[in-house]
């Protein structure tokens, strides 16, 4: 299992020599969004992405949240929420992070999850830990990064996304692949 | 003349210190059994419950309903420390004690001097076990004993400070931060014993009870809540639930596998002690995960009321008020032992304000179930509790289908489930007064939809497993109530609402007067009899601490914490949602954030010098 965490890193790095290229179009495109335009143009099994082939979210004229989006939201509130509030509001200490999407692009959220953050000072201690061998986020890093995205366009509103896209079959293979 | 004056000045000033040296003696010896003869002067407040018996009641009396109106700040203290402050400092002679949120600072504050630092301890600790602290980094305060002063760390390091130099006398490592077992309890000392409980029940700990010897830190015994008899401490045939013996491996029974390992029973709450019964009793908490599927059976002892011998640690009886929980409705909150008659005959009892939205009374002596009623209206995943002693589910909840989140299944999501995870009432204690014979009860109003998913457990990391949304209780916008109750016939006598919930620890008094704090910052001053507010206060910050009082040089102050944080910190500060309330009420409740900021300062009041 550790492999499959391992290819999912080397995932994350490869995107990353891409970074420059995708953050520099997205500040042309989008002020509010680091990753640049959120607009999907590709779907593979179910899952969205934009023109640069970020992870990205669908929404259907009747407010219908495709697949990932819905994921990342419950997986946002099961592993992320005591520490960033509901609704990636923040909390009395974490950031809200549907404001820090609007500065963090895909690629630099990817690596704050897996490797941490500290900000530690005489008023403050403020620590995120590595979740990069936690598999109920790491599993999940797309579709999570996915919610926020929406959350931080303001494409998704407080709450659980009231109706979401059907569960993709490529979904459950790849769930039971990495959760092990 | 002068001589002579300078004489007797010299004679009195010796008369005077020697006065001083008794009380510094008797105040240094004041540990082990003395401290059930200390905790009976009300001027001190020498544990974090303030009695052995969790009553919080104070028979301080200057400060009375017709006076209360007149309460003004006496000075101030700020703790230097941003995050949620919970529980409340101790006070020991001329000298308070205060703990801090991590990085677990304690002062020594003099109190003949404004609150003058006496000394000021701060650990050194690995800032690594901040993201394991659930719920932010709070701490519940210190206990004293034997001269010495009892600190336990985030990092389970539990320290042993001399009162009055602040200098560490013993140091010893209770558990292991790298798989999520952390300290936020305040500890306490029985006799010869510092009992300390550990934190954790969303890392997949295996939770424990532990005593340590006063004066060397050497443990003595550690009870977990979840494993083989052994690990348990219990006997088999003498350990009761429900007056029957509970048998060889009743928590082993109750678990698939090896999942007790990581399966929880948090002993994060308050603990209480009886020194004529000899029994001690505290709560466990959540089975791990938070997701019922993956754990078949009752997950046995967590969400356990604990009886157990101090000096053995073993349990005499045992009650388990949720059994597989599938809520989060952790049972650590405060046991309160009064004493009270029921149809014409005095009861030892136990009062206990569950999670799960139910008020227990039970016999402390011999663990009978004597009264379980819901203590918010808004109650709804269980219908009642079984009271009928020939049924065999006696004692358990009648769970209702829609609302259980095992029936329902994992990927569904469980709508409208009252109370929501943080409970009717969380670690903030209640408080009883033997004047009205009422207790006094801090409560949240919040339901929930609760989406349990499969979750893999990695040591030291968020084992969880489920998605949930909290919202108001129906009918309404206010996210909390104070309530007067009735133990003995398990009513509410009368209820306050407010807007947020009640998180601050409760205090009563002599005087009639029943003391709470707000998440907006207010200290409130209610009449014991009525609930009639007869004053207020807005402190620098939400209190998520408890009031308590004290008396000194004559006079008596009434203290409280503020710093907002805590689950309420994270639930409230956004605001919260109803997600089936249509999108006209969408943000129609308001943010906590709105009314108060970060800060650590604690507030002294007192009645104006006539």
């Amino acid at each position: 299992m550790n492999r499959t965490l391992c290819a999912a890193a080397v995932l994350a790095a490869g995107l990353c020599l891409s970074a420059g290229l995708c953050l520099s179009a997205g500040l042309a495109y989008a002020i509010d969004d680091a990753s640049g335009d959120p607009t999907a143009v590709k779907s593979v099994d179910g899952k969205w992405f934009d023109k640069d082939g970020h992870p990205t979210f669908k929404i259907e004229e009747d407010g219908t949240v495709d697949w990932y989006t819905y994921v990342g939201f419950t997986r946002y509130s099961a592993n992320c929420l005591r520490c960033h509030g509901p609704d990636g509001l923040g909390s009395s200490y974490g950031p809200a992070l549907a404001d820090s999407l609007k500065r963090l692009d895909y690629v630099r959220f990817t690596a704050t999850v897996a490797a941490g953050r500290q900000n530690v000072s005489a008023s403050q201690d403020l620590v995120m830990p590595s979740l990069g061998n936690n598999k109920n986020v790491m599993c999940y890093i797309g579709a999570i990064y996915t919610y926020l995205r929406a959350r931080a366009d303001g494409a998704v509103g407080r709450g659980r996304p009231e109706k979401h896209a059907p569960k993709p079959a490529a979904f459950t293979e790849a769930e039971d692949k990495c959760m092990g | 003349m002068r001589r002579s004056s300078w004489g007797l000045g010299l004679t009195a000033a010796a008369f005077l210190l020697s006065a001083l040296m008794v009380k510094a003696a008797t105040a240094q010896n004041a540990g082990s059994d003395d401290l059930v003869k200390a905790q009976s002067n009300a001027a001190n407040v020498v544990m974090p419950t303030i009695t052995y018996d969790n009553q919080r009641y104070s028979t301080l009396d200057q400060i009375t309903a017709e006076n209360v109106g007149k309460l003004q700040a006496a000075w101030t203290f700020s703790t230097g420390v941003l995050r949620g402050h919970e529980g409340a400092p101790l006070v020991i002679g001329d000298v308070m004690y205060l703990h801090t949120p991590f990085p677990n600072i304690v002062y020594a504050l003099d109190l003949n001097n404004d609150g003058k630092i006496l000394w000021k301890y701060q650990p050194s600790q690995d800032a690594s076990v901040v993201p394991v602290m659930c719920c932010d980094t709070v701490n519940r305060g210190l206990a004293y004993g034997d001269g010495k002063i009892f600190l336990h760390q985030a990092d389970t390091t539990l320290v042993a400070l001399d009162a009055k130099t602040g200098k560490p006398v013993w140091s010893i490592k209770t558990g292991n931060p790298g798989k999520g077992e952390t300290g936020t309890s305040a500890p306490m000392v029985v006799k010869d014993k510092v009992l300390v409980g550990v934190s954790g029940g969303e890392f997949g700990v295996q939770g424990w009870l532990a005593a340590y010897s006063i004066s060397d830190g050497k443990q003595v015994w550690r009870a977990y809540s979840v494993g083989p008899d052994s690990d348990l401490l219990v006997d088999p045939e003498k350990t009761t639930m429900h007056g029957k013996p509970i048998g060889a491996d009743s928590s082993l029974k109750t678990w698939q596998g090896d999942q007790w390992k990581i399966g929880g029973g948090a002993t994060w709450g308050w603990y209480s002690y009886d020194p004529k019964l000899n029994l001690i009793y505290y709560g466990t908490g959540n089975p791990s995960t938070w997701n019922p599927k993956q754990r078949p059976g009752d997950n046995r002892w967590s969400m356990t009321i604990f009886a157990r011998d101090p000096d053995t640690g073993i349990a005499k009886w045992v009650y388990q008020m949720t059994p597989h929980d599938e809520w989060d409705y952790d049972g650590v909150n405060e046991m309160i032992l009064v004493d009270q008659p029921i149809n014409g005959q005095t009861r030892h009892l136990l009062v206990h304000f569950d999670r799960n939205g139910f008020g227990y009374t039970l016999d402390r002596a011999t663990g009978e179930l004597l009264v379980a009623e819901k203590f918010d209206p808004a109650v709804n995943w269980a219908t009642k509790v079984d009271m009928d002693k020939s049924s065999p589910t006696f004692g358990r909840p009648e769970v209702v289908a829609k609302y259980s989140t095992e029936h329902n299944g994992e990927d569904t999501n469980s709508e409208g489930v009252c109370p929501a995870a943080l409970g009717t009432k969380d670690e903030q204690p209640a408080a009883f007064s033997p004047d009205t014979g009422l207790f006094y009860v801090p409560t949240n109003h919040v339901c929930m939809d609760y989406e349990p998913f499969r979750v893999s457990y990695t040591a030291g990391q968020p084992y969880v497993g489920a998605t949930l949304s909290m919202y108001p209780a129906p009918g309404g916008t206010n996210m909390g109530n104070f309530i007067a109750w009735d133990a003995r016939a398990g009513k509410i006598v009368w209820s306050l609402p407010e807007q947020f919930s009640v998180w601050s620890g409760a205090l009563a008094t002599k005087g009639g007067v029943v003391f709470y704090g707000t998440l907006e910052g207010y200290l409130k001053a209610v009449d014991a009899k009525t609930g009639k507010e007869l004053y207020k206060f807005k402190t620098p910050s939400g209190i998520i601490g408890n009031v308590m009082t004290y008396e000194h040089n004559g006079k008596q102050y009434v203290a409280v914490l503020s710093g907002v944080g805590g689950w309420a910190g994270i639930g409230l500060a956004a605001g919260l949602t109803d997600p089936h309330a249509g999108l006209g009420a969408a943000g129609g409740y308001a943010a906590l954030s709105n009314f108060t900021a970060l800060g650590g300062t604690l507030t002294v009041f007192a009645l104006p010098s006539s």
